[in-house]
């Protein structure tokens, strides 16, 4: 399993993978954001955790439909699903490697946007701390919704349709803890809700995706 | 004939007006397409009734 | 006695939902007329609301049946991947746009009954935005639907899509009420003490709630029916070509 993962990076990391991609989406946002809205420092901060966190989601979305669709074209799935490893295992792998790859350097790189954005200097660590916690349900409900349409010739459009309703409780846990952050509250409540939902779409999505998955190579 | 609504006339006139409009294009397009799909079903029986007959 | 499952075959089907469907058409329409009708010249104007009460006969029911579509959606995908009933997906798939349409439904009549009342078309209330998810909810269950072409494969992935997306929808809907804590009320027709609804508007209320679901009933075996037909002719257009190439 540690091979397929190390190959999965590797790829992500080779000139054409497409790394960096949703990194500089995210910083684009960040810049359109206040070109649109108005050079104003407190509403700016206002609407800085949204932003950053919507940003984040629709970043993390980009490389998503090039999950399973180049091992699909391959038949390198094909030769994955008769291997040892579990389908849910390879899903599992496909949708950490997603992570590690894409939605960590999100993370990462939210605090430096967010000076960017005025955000409250109480709210850095929370940001931070959302987002880590946050962002491997993004990368497992992706790796369902990619799942579904990876048979499909024009599956990108289809595929974000499916996942942003998805994506709904994590992105107001997530957006509510920064939010109460900037404001001083507590943020315990949003953060423990926001892990339960990570804790349970990745012990139980990689089932429906290696389902999913199954389907499609029928 | 018009009860009186008072002053939300338009609000409750244009309510009952949208809501039955959509639920008649609904049934519109639900019929249209029941009646599209019976007649090419109609047509394909019949060919191949023809086909394995003649 | 016959079992249940009996009716899933899809010959049996049509027979039975051949006689059922101009019944529960003709019920609906006389319901949903009387109802209406009722509802909307003989009913007082509430000492609140006004003459804007009005507009309930046509928001609960089909709020009602947006939330009770999306639940049938849930029963036939289990049923179609537990025990592989034709029909039971078909009639998923044609629950889809009638459940989206009832959703429509039930935010204009909100919205436009939000006007007056609380000075505005929309807020983001918990139950308005969770209204507005589920609605994005059915978008995508209908756009995969009609992306896949394999009638089985798209049947097995609506269905896990129906059933993650259950989840997902409650989850938002909690979510909802975390985010903002609402301006709407209650429901209106809960057994649990407090506001209580006056007879006067009861009556028609039910009776339109009877309506809405025989519609619902008589669209979703009107969509059925079809879905069948057009499943019937794309198997027998398939044979016809490969008997045609055995043949050529």
């Amino acid at each position: 399993m540690s091979a397929l993962l190390i190959r999965d990076l590797r790829l992500a990391f080779r000139a054409g993978g497409g790394f960096g991609l949703g990194l500089g989406f995210f910083l684009i946002l960040a810049v359109l954001v206040p070109l649109g809205v108005g050079p104003d420092q407190s509403t700016l901060g206002l609407i800085a955790p949204g932003i950053l966190w919507v940003g984040a989601l629709l970043a993390c979305l980009l490389s998503l439909d090039r999950l399973f669709a180049l091992d699909f074209e391959d038949g390198s799935l094909d030769l994955l699903a008769t291997s040892p490893i579990p389908m849910e295992g390879v899903v599992a792998i496909k949708a950490l490697a997603h992570w590690l790859t894409t939605c960590l350097p999100l993370a990462l790189a939210a605090p430096l946007l967010g000076v960017l954005l005025n955000l409250p200097i109480t709210a850095y660590a929370a940001l931070l701390l959302s987002l880590l916690i946050g962002t491997p349900a993004l990368s497992m409900i992706g790796a369902f919704g990619a799942a579904l349409t990876v048979g499909l010739k024009r599956g990108g459009l289809l595929l974000s349709l499916l996942v942003l309703p998805l994506y709904v409780p994590t992105l107001v846990f997530g957006a509510q803890s920064v939010t109460r952050a900037a404001q001083g509250l507590d943020i315990t409540t949003p953060l423990a809700l926001l892990a339960g939902i990570t804790a349970g779409s990745l012990a139980l999505l990689p089932f429906a995706a290696a389902f999913a998955l199954r389907i499609n190579l029928r | 004939m018009m009860p009186d609504l008072g002053a939300y006339t338009t609000e409750i006139v244009s309510a009952y007006l949208a809501s039955l409009s959509l639920l008649g294009v609904l049934i519109c397009w639900i019929w249209l397409r029941a009646r599209r799909v019976k007649r090419a079903l109609a047509q394909v029986e019949t060919r191949l009734k023809r086909k394995t007959h003649g | 006695m016959a079992s249940l499952w009996e009716y899933a075959n899809p010959v049996k089907f049509m027979k039975v939902s051949g006689f059922l469907l101009p019944l529960t058409a003709v019920l609906a329409t006389a319901s949903i007329g009387i109802g209406l009708v009722w509802g909307f010249f003989f009913t007082p104007d509430d000492f609140r609301q006004g003459s804007t009460v009005k507009i309930i006969f046509l928001h609960v029911p089909s709020a009602f049946l947006a939330i009770n579509a999306w639940a049938m959606m849930l029963v036939t995908s289990l049923i179609w991947l537990i025990r592989r009933h034709h029909v039971s997906a078909l009639a998923a798939k044609a629950a889809g746009p009638i459940g989206a349409t009832m959703t429509l439904i039930a935010l204009m009549t909100g919205a436009i009954w939000g006007q007056p009342m609380w000075g505005t078309w929309w807020v983001w209330d918990p139950r308005l935005t969770s209204f507005l998810i589920l609605f994005l909810f059915y978008i995508g269950y209908i756009a995969l639907w009609s992306a896949i072409e394999d009638p089985d494969t798209a049947a097995d992935l609506t269905s896990v899509l129906c059933l993650v997306g259950s989840v997902f929808a409650v989850l938002s809907r909690y979510a909802a009420i975390f985010w903002n804590q609402g301006l709407h009320q209650g429901a209106s027709l809960s057994v649990a003490p407090g506001e209580r609804m006056d007879w006067a508007y009861k009556g028609p209320l039910y009776l339109c709630m009877t309506g809405f679901v025989l519609l619902f009933l008589a669209l979703v075996l009107a969509g059925t029916r079809t879905e069948i037909r057009a499943r019937r002719m794309q198997a027998l257009t398939a044979r016809e070509r490969a008997q045609e190439r055995g043949a050529g």
